[in-house]
């Protein structure tokens, strides 16, 4: 069971110099996300949903309330939360199979035992051959699917995504998308994916989380009841297309605001 | 030539050459028409002679040996303490808050200027020599590894903290690896100033090195002897830093990468 309990959680940072004053981030939210569940937070930019994703990772304190997985009061980043960050974090002075195993030989593992779990979610990631490559020869998607399986293969209870598709191209996007439910949809794993994008944010979700624009809140949830395993083609269905018609309008009001 | 677009590799070589081809050209030119007596400059024939002379005859071997131990042993005190005060500086801010300012204001020491006084409290022996090397090296080095170490991508450290390490397990596997590249960049720098302070510390109250040869030499206005021992300096100079680039490269690959 790996439950995340969001609990009144609110933060403010404070000002960057002495005059200039502390900046409400998010507002305090309330939130539950089941065992197994995949979640979108859908916001505008600048709306705090990173905030929200950084407090559960652990890198970041709440002002107010607390988070708890399993029940287990979050303090600090820990092994048991993997996360994917929107910019290219892997180690550049390591391979893709150095990297993935980079949280396994944190935890001391037998190297026998940190080859097959690699070998497993090269695999999975679709990067068979590449194991030798550096970052820096791959590609922008490649990289993180290599973060993705880096951040898998630590068996973590929960997995973070922090807008880890923005900086490709749409093509790339799509198909990542389609990549990380399917593994997903195989693995089990409780998921919270935070976007901006709202085709992205419905095709993935069983709910989707609807940020209001600074400083943030939870607007508004909705459920997506599409069955697995998702094919894109979903995306031109009209239950789809309402969805998203819903979803523009509750984004576009925050937009705005946002802008003002 | 177009802007920032790089040379080719044959290119490269080719223009580097041709100017020190112009310089000595230009050198034995003014020498040679007389423009300039030859008791103020040598020729460039006359200085390879002469260089050629004091290594055969004059057991210059042993100065240009005596001064690079000088440099190099110098060099790894400092370095020794540098690097890891410098990383520790670099991490843990509080650290640096009590060191950076004096560091900061060590640096503009000159270490030529302390000479006198280290006559005064260590001799005219090795340890002087070593101490001017060392002081004008190690501040230095300390504030390059301090904001080397400062610059570590946060974003790498958040991701090792996600992935389960600690502390000691950033540094070690994340702040490290991260910087080394740099910090080796760094030592080479700094080892090129340590050959600019050996000479002068070799000047005053030294029996045997490089710069003794030219003290020696200036009393006999032999300036051919003088500018071969500049030349020697230039070209081992020259071969530490090649040599150091050549080990660096290899060592870490991957910072090259495109």
């Amino acid at each position: 069971m790996s439950q995340l309990s969001i609990r009144d959680v609110s933060k403010i940072f404070p000002g960057h110099k002495r005059d200039t004053p502390p900046t409400q981030a998010l507002l305090p939210v309330r939130l539950e996300v089941a065992d197994n569940d995949f979640i979108t937070v859908l916001g505008p930019s600048g709306c705090g949903k990173s905030t929200l994703l950084r407090l559960v990772a652990g890198l970041e304190t709440p002002t107010t309330g607390e988070i708890r997985l399993d029940g287990t009061r979050i303090v600090g980043a820990g092994a048991d939360r993997g996360v994917v960050f929107q910019s290219y974090t892997l180690f550049p002075w390591l391979n893709v199979r150095q990297n993935i195993c980079f949280g396994l030989r944190e935890k001391g593992m037998k190297l026998s035992q940190q080859r097959e779990i690699s070998d497993r979610f090269i695999a999975q990631v679709g990067l068979r051959g590449f194991e030798d490559h550096f970052p820096k020869q791959l590609s922008g998607g490649m990289q993180q699917r290599v973060a993705i399986a880096r951040a898998l293969a630590n068996d973590p209870k929960i997995l973070l995504l922090d807008e880890p598709f923005g900086a490709l191209d749409n093509q790339t996007r799509v198909l990542m998308q389609e990549l990380l439910l399917g593994i997903w949809e195989q693995a089990q794993k409780t998921v919270m994916f935070i976007t901006h994008d709202i085709d992205e944010a419905i095709f993935m979700a069983s709910r989707v989380v609807v940020f209001s624009a600074r400083p943030g809140r939870i607007k508004a949830e909705v459920a997506v009841d599409f069955p697995h395993p998702r094919h894109y083609t979903i995306k031109t269905s009209p239950e789809f297309m309402a969805l998203k018609a819903r979803l523009t309008e509750e984004i576009r009001v925050e937009a705005i605001a946002a802008d003002h | 030539m177009k802007l920032l677009v790089p040379v080719r590799r044959e290119n490269r070589i080719v223009l580097g050459v041709a100017f020190f081809i112009a310089f000595v050209a230009l050198w034995f030119l003014v020498t040679w028409s007389g423009a300039v007596p030859k008791h103020f400059l040598a020729s460039p024939w006359q200085t390879l002679a002469s260089g050629w002379d004091l290594f055969a005859t004059q057991n210059f071997g042993h100065d240009v040996g005596m001064t690079i131990w000088r440099v190099v042993g110098g060099f790894l005190l400092a370095a020794v303490i540098a690097v890891p005060l410098g990383i520790a500086m670099g991490v843990y801010k509080p650290i640096e808050a009590f060191f950076e300012p004096f560091v900061s204001f060590a640096r503009y020491l000159p270490a030529s200027a302390f000479i006198p006084l280290l006559i005064l409290w260590v001799g005219i022996g090795e340890a002087q020599k070593l101490t001017v090397i060392f002081i004008g090296c190690f501040f230095q080095l300390t504030l390059m590894i301090t904001m080397i170490v400062s610059g570590t991508r946060r974003d790498l450290v958040e991701a090792a903290y996600t992935l389960g390490c600690k502390d000691t397990g950033v540094i070690r596997r994340v702040v490290l690896p991260g910087a080394a590249p740099d910090i080796a960049e760094a030592l080479r720098q700094v080892l090129g100033l340590g050959w600019t302070y050996i000479i002068v510390a070799e000047l005053i109250g030294a029996s045997s090195g490089i710069g003794h040869m030219i003290t020696d030499s200036q009393a006999l206005m032999a300036t051919d002897h003088i500018i071969a021992g500049i030349v020697v300096i230039g070209l081992v100079g020259l071969l530490s830093d090649l040599l150091f680039k050549k080990v660096n490269q290899q060592l870490f690959s991957w910072s090259l990468l495109r």
